[in-house]
């Protein structure tokens, strides 16, 4: 039976390995947003032996880049983007510690396999509800490569993100489950 | 003859910059009755609740002005020109950019266009795609439809082997929709082009896009295949977001008209919930 779990980051081996695909989680505290170009930068930094913008380690990342915040507010509409553009660097995070994804869209066998042996989980938010997941962030700051305008990696404070679990660290996944289940 | 009416472009930009807010910021109406009726007939509860989201998703953009989605698209913009009319006051081509920079800046929109190789930003959203046609008449018409990025990369284009014919048509729909599952946020709405060139079935499919998804088609060969594509669509079973669902289309659109007999062109424009489409009329 799928069930509503509460987590709050940072992430640990224990929060995700509890989490099988079909959960609903409500995801609070710090998460991290970035896109292709980001995580292009993220890896290359690493790489150079360069720290990166935020730790890694025990980690969500959020795929998405907002529209601008208009006057008075936190941030513009902020739902997710397809993952698979991330799935080049996906498991290099992972063997660091990267605890969380978050997008929408089917990962790569490589992402998933990384998953599975370093224990991490893909979380998907509804595509395109972007006023919606908007409500669910209380603070955005650009914390790095601004002039990567909504491509910048920003830190976000969310409190009770609504999020899917689609692959969970046993394999599972939940796009599969789902054709399985009402395909005819 | 009568002397051809005088349009200010200018206007053309007032209008564009207007409808960048409406598309990005309104769900239509059309749009919205159609996410009521999937939630009704979604025999899934976890799709039923996506569906839920959706329609508070479209209130709250309604309320806050927020965009619908994040991606408010590449603005892609049909024009009908009347051929009675007299366009004065500068190049229509700049006019309807100067309403797309607009828009997006005052409505507070996502500036989404790059160059395709350094990925460099070009800050204000154009430019525009535009497809202008002559038609009879003094009015202008003018569509706006901002695309997304995560359904127009799943879309497709076939150039078929006459011999495939209407089966080969179909599982040419079925496989763009089975390679796309959830990534183009499904529920989906498919434009169909068949026949006619490379070209011009693209166009065709991304223009049968601007249609009410309650509307029926006037070509009963057309109308016929909507209903069996939608059917064998909804089969697949991928369901709103990609969960797993009885709703995964909304609607498939089909246009068809001759071809080369060498040819059988099959354009698949995969359109995304947010189906987005605002027009005006000057
Ligand atoms: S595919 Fe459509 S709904 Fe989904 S993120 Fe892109 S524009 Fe938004």
């Amino acid at each position: 039976m799928s069930q509503t779990i509460r987590l709050t980051t940072p992430l640990t081996d224990q929060d995700v390995s509890q989490l099988k695909a079909g959960d609903q989680v409500l995801l609070s505290g710090t998460i991290y947003t970035a896109r292709d170009a980001a995580h292009k930068r993220i890896v290359e930094a690493i790489k150079q032996g360069q720290e990166p913008p935020f730790p890694i380690a025990g980690a969500a990342i959020y795929y998405v880049g907002p529209s601008p915040a208009p006057p008075g507010r936190v941030i513009g509409a902020a739902g997710p983007t397809t993952s698979y553009r991330m799935d080049a660097y996906a498991p290099f995070l992972i063997e660091r510690g990267l605890k969380a994804m978050i997008g929408k869209g089917k990962r790569g066998h490589e992402v998933k396999e990384a998953m599975v042996r370093h224990k991490a989980v893909y979380l998907a938010a509804i595509g395109g509800a972007g006023a919606l997941m908007a409500g669910a962030i209380t603070e955005a700051e650009v914390i790095a490569y601004p002039e990567l305008g909504p491509e910048a990696v920003r830190r976000l404070v969310v409190e009770e993100m609504p999020l899917f679990v689609v692959n969970d660290v046993h394999g599972a996944d939940l796009y599969e489950q789902g054709r399985e289940a009402y395909g005819r | 003859m009568s002397a051809p009416r005088e349009v200010q472009v200018s206007a053309i930009s007032d209008a564009v910059a207007g409808l960048c807010g409406q598309a990005d910021i309104e769900l239509p109406a059309d749009v919205r009755r159609s996410f009521e009726q999937a939630m009704a007939a979604e025999e899934s509860p976890v799709g039923k609740g996506v569906l839920a989201r959706l329609l508070e998703n479209a209130d709250l953009a309604q309320d806050t002005r927020l965009p619908i989605c994040q991606d408010c698209g590449l603005a892609v913009v049909f024009l009908d020109l009347g051929q009675d009319v007299h366009l004065i006051g500068g190049d229509l081509t700049e006019a309807v950019n100067e309403g797309v920079r607009r828009g997006y800046k005052d409505y507070y929109l996502r500036k989404s266009v790059c160059h395709p190789f350094s990925r460099a930003n070009t800050g204000d959203n154009t430019p525009a795609v535009i497809h202008t046609r002559i038609v009879p008449g003094d009015k202008v018409h003018v569509w706006l439809v901002p695309k997304g990025g995560g359904s127009e990369n799943m879309s497709k284009i076939f150039l078929l082997t006459p011999a495939l014919g209407l089966e080969g048509v179909k599982k040419a729909v079925l496989d763009t929709v089975i390679a796309a599952g959830p990534n183009p946020c499904p529920p989906i709405i498919l434009g169909v082009a068949v026949g006619g060139t490379f070209d011009d079935a693209a166009v065709r499919a991304k223009r049968s896009l601007l249609r009410e998804l309650d509307s029926v088609n006037p070509d009963p060969e057309a109308a016929k295949l909507e209903e069996e594509l939608l059917a064998a669509v909804n089969d697949l079973g991928i369901g709103p977001a990609g969960l797993g669902g009885r709703m995964t289309c909304l609607k498939v659109f089909v246009d068809i008209r001759p071809c080369h007999i060498a040819s059988l062109p099959v354009a698949v424009n995969v359109q995304c919930h947010a189906a987005r489409h605002k027009e005006a009329v000057l």
